[in-house]
Formats: structure tokens, sequence, C-alpha cells
């Protein structure tokens, strides 16, 4: 084919050579972000000398547990284009549910799938919501948050329940070889879900409806099953670690996990999904949770007061973010100057 | 008598094409004049460099005699040219009135609007269109028609004394037409300059007092309308060698592969049945918005359509989503590719793969060997420019993106390929290769149904021609038909 050869070269030179390893990772979200966790652990270790022990990490991990499970399923949804804003109510619903199961003499594995089965049907509901009704994930998971929440505090009228079988702590408390059994469960699902959305075929279409929903649908993707698919898991895994956290602390709050949507989305950004969808790892939103758990746990050991601490939070998300748009608008605009 | 608006020797250039080429433009006080070309002979630049939606590279404007150049729109709606868009401009929600006046509400002094003042306004402005609209009741509300002729009265409340309007009647009816066609005669007798672009023939010749041609960017004529026919005016419009980047056409044709009986397209009257053979390029010929794509889309389950049937090869099929096309072996290309085409974010590999995914899966996992061999297969067979698999097809060029696009339909390997467009935008190589590529498709007997709306491109491609017009096939023809026979079926000037 002659007549293109010129193009050809053209859009060879655009392109130059492949990176080198090392520019690579540096563009690397994952890399960038592990960097920044070793500099804060180092100045933390450096500035008050107790941020490396066996206790402090301990309880970081503890702490990271649950919302790991959360970043799961919030990196899917994020991944398919929407996001869910119920996670931290069908946290609460989902260890209320399993603590009134619990109360009422069911076995503690069929008590934890009904905490669990609410959780996903919770989620099933919303997804529906968005696919069949066509409400935007923005208002559907809105109204699911306050419906869940809403049917946590009426089932319990606003207590917490305490007083469940000790049998049922070990998932929260027990060790297996001096690391806690949650983080170990956590880091489990976060490794499966990991594997999962990079290499399994059915998760691979949650990034094309994601990419360019008309696209995948021309291409043969089923959209509504794979965003009805993305909202159950969603709310399957925020009831699981809602379960696991009654576990952990012995008491089912109706009143937990609240403002945990947002600190999971903003994780999860940080990590290097995407609002537009399309993009975005497991592995990143945990090491987005990281990054944030740090600086939080920083900001504690280096007493600085409660209410900064949550500006300083606030801060960081938008540093991150705009930091990363502006790179990408930037990265753009060299391109097009190119072309 | 100076005429009342004036272009001439208008250039413009955008990367890569010559988008007007010296055209000129004459327009008179109280004339309606067509302005007519094919898709991409410059019509739309023309039009949006007078109402300062563009600055020309080179040319002079005069309005009343006086050298002027809009550097916006807004300097143009005050020297008193507006322009009503194929696509309207209008804020739904809002109220008609407000739709009127955007930005100009009048406002008393605290700067609160004074709605009866506005709603009175925009009724005498109605009333001057003599149409039964409420002022008040808001856009949504009314019909696509109704919409247009308000935007017609914002520019009318603007005193305007040049009024374009671009394809006005795509979404209309023949009656909503009609009552349109009467208001632009009134506003012409009355002294009102009306430009008015269109590619339906029959309107033009229905409408106009003068008829204005380019082509290619250039300006090929003007003729008064009671001294021209359709056949001269299409004759100025096509009149154009046909390149020699064409393969050669298929010597015979296989077992009928796709038969539609009677397919009616949502809101049509009128139902379509072809039949689509092994071994050929069936060309779609038509006028934008005749409904070929949406054919194409209702054959591959995209869209509802309204009733018909298909069988493939010989078995009536229920097709009702795009993954049921693509398990019979059905392939669609579509014509906007950055929109409902590509993942422009997302890797080559994984472009060519969205459609065949269970291919390069195993045990439920994507196979990273698998899904490079396809890739790899695919860059190498198209002759993909690019640095490797993995890199974001958004970085590729139109031709280069286009070819992955392509190359997504062949990893399905289809019995049967619908392209929409499937050479617009991109360089003649690679529109040459494309072509080439397709009639490979086709002589390893793939039927290939080849929607396009360049002529050229259907003549020198199909084995036989279909032609479409308001929403049904108006015309079958053979590959050696003539630009001008098709153009009389798509104008809707015979058969219909």
């Amino acid at each position: 084919m002659q007549a293109t050869g010129s193009s050809e070269v053209q859009v060879k030179a655009q392109g130059g050579a492949p990176a080198s390893l090392l520019v690579r990772l540096l563009r690397l979200r994952e890399f960038a972000l592990i960097v920044m966790i070793v500099l804060i652990g180092l100045v933390l270790q450096a500035a008050t000398g107790r941020f490396v022990t066996t206790a402090n990490l301990n309880a970081i991990m503890l702490g990271f547990a649950t919302s790991a499970i959360i970043v799961v399923g919030m990196t899917s949804a994020l991944v398919s284009g929407g996001f869910d804003l119920s996670v931290g109510s069908v946290f609460a619903l989902g260890g209320v549910t399993a603590a009134i199961a619990l109360r009422a003499d069911i076995p503690i594995g069929l008590s934890i799938l009904i905490g669990v089965g609410v959780g996903m049907l919770a989620g099933f509901i919303t997804g529906t919501l968005i696919t069949r009704a066509g409400i935007n994930p923005f208002i559907a998971t809105l109204g699911m948050m306050s419906i869940a929440r809403g049917a946590g505090y009426a089932i319990t009228e606003g207590s917490p329940l305490a007083n469940l079988p000790k049998d049922f702590f070990v998932y929260g408390q027990g060790q297996i070889l001096g690391v806690p059994n949650l983080v170990v469960i956590a880091f489990l699902i976060v490794i499966v879900g990991d594997i999962l959305m990079r290499r399994a075929s059915l998760f691979r279409q949650i990034y094309y409806v994601g990419g360019n929903e008309d696209a995948a649908r021309l291409s043969g993707i089923n959209v509504n099953r794979v965003k009805l698919g993305v909202y159950t898991l969603s709310g399957l895994l925020a009831a699981l670690a809602g379960v696991l956290s009654v576990s952990r602390f012995t008491v089912a709050d109706p009143g937990a996990g609240t403002g945990e949507e947002l600190r999971i989305i903003a994780a999860c950004i940080i990590g290097g999904s995407s609002l537009q969808g399309g993009k975005g790892t497991v592995f990143g939103g945990l090491l987005g949770l990281i990054f944030v758990g740090f600086i939080n746990n920083g900001m504690v050991l280096l007493r600085v007061p409660v209410y900064w601490q949550t500006l300083a939070m606030g801060a960081i998300l938008l540093l991150a973010v705009g930091f990363d748009t502006l790179s990408q608008r930037l990265q753009q605009r060299a391109q097009r100057a190119k072309t | 008598m100076t005429p009342l608006l004036e272009a001439q020797n208008i250039t413009k250039r955008f990367p890569g094409t010559l988008a007007l080429d010296e055209a000129q433009f004459e327009l008179r006080r109280g004339e309606i004049h067509a302005l007519i070309g094919e898709n991409g002979a410059g019509k739309s630049t023309l039009m949006k460099i007078l109402s300062g939606v563009y600055v020309a590279d080179s040319g002079q404007i005069r309005f009343e005699g006086r050298p002027v150049s809009p550097a916006n729109p807004r300097e143009a709606l005050e020297m008193g040219i507006a322009i009503v868009h194929q696509e309207l401009s209008v804020v739904r929600p809002l109220t008609v009135a407000e739709n009127i006046y955007p930005g100009r509400l009048p406002t008393n002094r605290w700067g609160m609007v004074k709605y009866n003042d506005l709603f009175e306004a925009a009724r005498r402005v109605l009333e001057q269109l003599q149409v039964e609209i409420n002022p008040r009741a808001t856009m949504e509300t009314l019909s696509i028609a109704n919409q247009q002729l308000v935007e017609i009265g914002k520019a009318l409340s603007l005193n305007c004394k040049v009024l374009i309007l671009d394809e006005p009647t795509s979404a209309l009816t023949e009656r909503e037409a009609e009552i349109l066609f009467g208001l632009l005669r009134r506003l012409a007798a009355n002294g009102t300059g009306i430009i008015y672009i269109s590619h339906k023939l029959s309107e033009i010749f229905a409408l106009a007092d003068r008829v204005t041609v380019l082509r290619d960017g250039k300006y090929i004529g003007t003729r008064v309308i009671a001294e021209t026919t359709p056949d001269e005016v299409v004759r100025m419009m096509v009149g154009r060698e046909l390149g020699d980047f064409y393969p050669a056409k298929s010597a015979g044709r296989g077992q009928p592969l796709l038969e539609v009986r009677n397919l009616r397209l949502p809101g049509m009257a009128a139902g379509s049945s072809f039949k689509l053979y092994a071994g050929e390029v069936l060309g779609f010929a038509g006028l934008i918005g005749s409904g070929r794509t949406e054919l194409a889309r209702a054959i591959f389950g995209a869209d509802a359509k309204a009733e018909g049937e298909i069988l493939l090869e010989g078995r009536p099929v229920q097709i009702t989503s795009p993954s049921q096309a693509i398990r019979l072996g059905l392939g669609y290309l579509p014509e906007d590719r950055k929109a409902a085409g590509l993942f422009l974010d997302m890797a080559v590999k994984l472009n060519i793969e969205a459609s065949s995914l269970p291919d390069v899966t195993r045990r439920g996992f994507i196979s990273p060997a698998r899904e490079r061999v396809l890739a790899e297969r695919y860059v190498k067979q198209l002759n993909i420019s690019t640095p490797g698999i993995e890199q974001e097809v958004r970085r590729l060029s139109g031709g280069n993106q286009q070819k992955t696009l392509v190359a997504k339909w062949l990893s399905i390997q289809p019995k049967i390929l619908i392209v929409d467009e499937p050479t617009r935008g991109i360089d003649v190589g690679a529109k040459r290769e494309i072509h080439y590529l397709l009639r490979s498709l086709a002589q390893n007997n793939v039927g290939v149904i080849m929607i396009s709306s360049e002529l050229p491109e259907i003549l020198g491609m199909s084995d036989r021609v279909l032609v479409m017009h308001e929403g049904a096939i108006v015309a079958e023809l053979d590959g050696a038909t003539t630009e001008e026979q098709i153009m009389m079926y798509a104008s809707g000037q015979q058969g219909g």
C-alpha cells in the first residue's frame, strides 16, 4: 500500500520509541503512591519515633481492613462510570441485620449470610433503579444511602445492639500467626478482587462499559447486566465489611460507617480511578486508602487537632486529583501541538 | 441595487483540509436563496463565517455595501445576521418567551425580570409569525417544528435582515414544513433576505428564488430557479471524476445471506425489503436523515423496529440486541467512530478484542498470550500504524483509529458486515486500504453492506446500490448507475 507510506512515517514519529521502564513506572499511579507512602512512613518515624511499631502498624491495618473490602466494590462501580454513595449505610445495615439474626439464635454462618444478603439486595435494587428506571447513579445511590441508613435505625430503634455470641467475634478479633484475622480476610478479598478486575473476562466488561457505554453496547456487551452486577457486588462487599466490623467491635451500631462513602471514593480517586469511568484498579484504591490512612495516623501521632485533620484530608484529595487533571491536560495539549 | 449581503473570495483552511476555496455568495433583499452542495462542499463553513462563528482566512464580506468582518456570533447578530442551526439551540426547561429573549430579558431597577413585559413582547413576536404558541409554555412541551419557529422568532426579535436556515426541515413533517415555507415567504415579502441550506431539491425548487451550488469548497455557480432544472443543479453538485482507487468489483455473487422483509422504522410510513448476497458489496445511498443508519441499527438489534422480518441464510431470526447479532455473525461499524465505536482511552488490543472476548478467554480469565496474538494479527493484517498494541487509540491518526475499529469486527469473523460511513474523515491512503479490505472480505464470501454519503464511494465500491428516502428504500440500482440517478431518487424527485 504505497499511498499510506508518508502518513505511517508521521504517526510513528509522533508515537516515539516505547518509553523506558523507569519512565513507565513513574507514570504509573500505583508506583507514585508507593513512593509517597514510604516517604510519609519515614517522615513519621523520624518525627515521632513510634510510627513503625507492631502495635501501631497492626492498629493501622485493622483500621483499613473493612474499608479495603469496600474499596473493591467501589472500584468496580467507578470503573463502570458510576459510583456508590450507599456503602456507608449498607455497611451499617448489614451489621445490624446480622446482629439481629444472631440475637434470634440463628447459627453464626447463616446470620452472616443474612447480613451480607441484605446488602446484596440493597445493591441489586440500586442497580435495577439505575439500569431499568434510568435513574442516574448519584440519585439512585443517594436514595439507597438514606433508605439503608433509615432501615438500620428503624429496626434497632436507634440503639446499638450488644450481647452477641462470643464465637462470632473470632472473625474480627482472632489472629493467625500474629496477624489479625480481619486483616487476612480483607487482604484475600483485595487480592482476589484485584486479579478479577485485571484479568477475568467477566470483569473486563466493566472497563468497556465505563470506557464508552455506546460502543460497549454495539460491541455486544450487555451494559445493563454489567451495571447491575457492579452495584450488587458493591452492596454485598459493603455489608460483609459491616458484619466483620460488628465482629470486631462486638456491637452493631446503626450509625456506623457514616461518611465512609466519601472516604472510600476519595481513596479510589487518589488511587487512579476516574469519575468518568473506564479507569482504575483495586490495588490503586488500596494504596489510596493506605496513603490517606497514613496521613490521618500521622496527624494523630503529631497531635494535630481533629478539626484540622478533616480540613487537611479535603485539601489532600483536591491536591491529588487537581495535580492529576492538570498533568493530563498538559499531556493532551502537548499531543495536540504535535499534530 | 447593492446586494444585501455579499461574500467574495472566501477561503477557509482547517488542519488537513481546504474547506472553502475562493467561494462567493450574494444575497438580495427579499430573496430566498438556496445553498446546495454535497456533504463537505463547504456550505456550513460558509454560513458559519457569515454568522461570525468562524473567521475567514481571506476574502471579503459586504453587508449593505459596507465591508464587515463579524468576529463572533454576537457581532453578526447585532448587524442583523441570524442563523438557525440544524441542531436547535433552545433551553428546554425554560419558557418560550425566555428562549426568545435570552440575555435580553426586560428587568426593573432591582435586576428582577419583568415577566409581564417579557410575555407581552414574546406574544407580539409570535403574532408576527402568525403562529399559535403560548409564550408561557416551556420549550420541552413544544414539537420540534414549533421549537424551530421560536428560534426564528428569536431572530426576528433582533430585527434581523438576513436569516440563515441550515437544513430546517430535516426533523419536520411535510405539513410542518409547509407552515415554515409560508412563514419564510412572508418574511421575504417584507424584505428579509433568507439563505436556505438544504439537500432536498424538491423543496428548493418549490421555495427558493435562486440557488447557489458549492462543490469541494469552490463556487460552482448561481442559477435563477425559474430558469434551471433539477438535472442541471444535480450535475453542478456532483460533476467530478471518479478516482481510480477503487478495487475491481465482484464477478458474481453467492447465496442470499440476509433477507429483510418489510422492515419499517418507528415513525416512518413505508417499510424496506432487500436481500444481501454472499460475496457482494451492497451500497446504501441516501441523504443524511434518510434512515440508512436507523435501518442498519434496527437490523443489528441496536434499536427497535416498528415491524418487519429478518431472515439469515433463509431462517427467520429475532435479533433484539447487538450481542445476539454478533453471535449470529453480524458486525456493525457505526458512523461516529469516536462516540459509538472506539474506546478512545483504552489500548489498541482492548479495542480489537472488545467483541471477541470469548476468543481470548481461558477458563474465565483473559489470556495475555491470546490477547497479543489476536491483536498483533490484525494490526499486521490491516497495516495499523501504532507503536504497539498497548498504545491508547486516542493517540492514533483518524485512519488508524478507523482501521482498529474495522479490526474489531474482523475479529468476530463476520458473515455479514455493515459499515456505516466507513471512510468518513480519514486520509486518502487509509481510505483506499479500507476499500480494498471490504472488497477482499466480499471475495471471501462475506456480505458487506456499505452506507455512505459520498456518492463516488458508493459508485466505486457497490455491486448494487439501494437508495433510501424518508425512512425506506425507494430504488435498487445496479453498480453501473450514475450519481445523477442516485440523487434523483435520494432527493425524492423520482419514485418515492
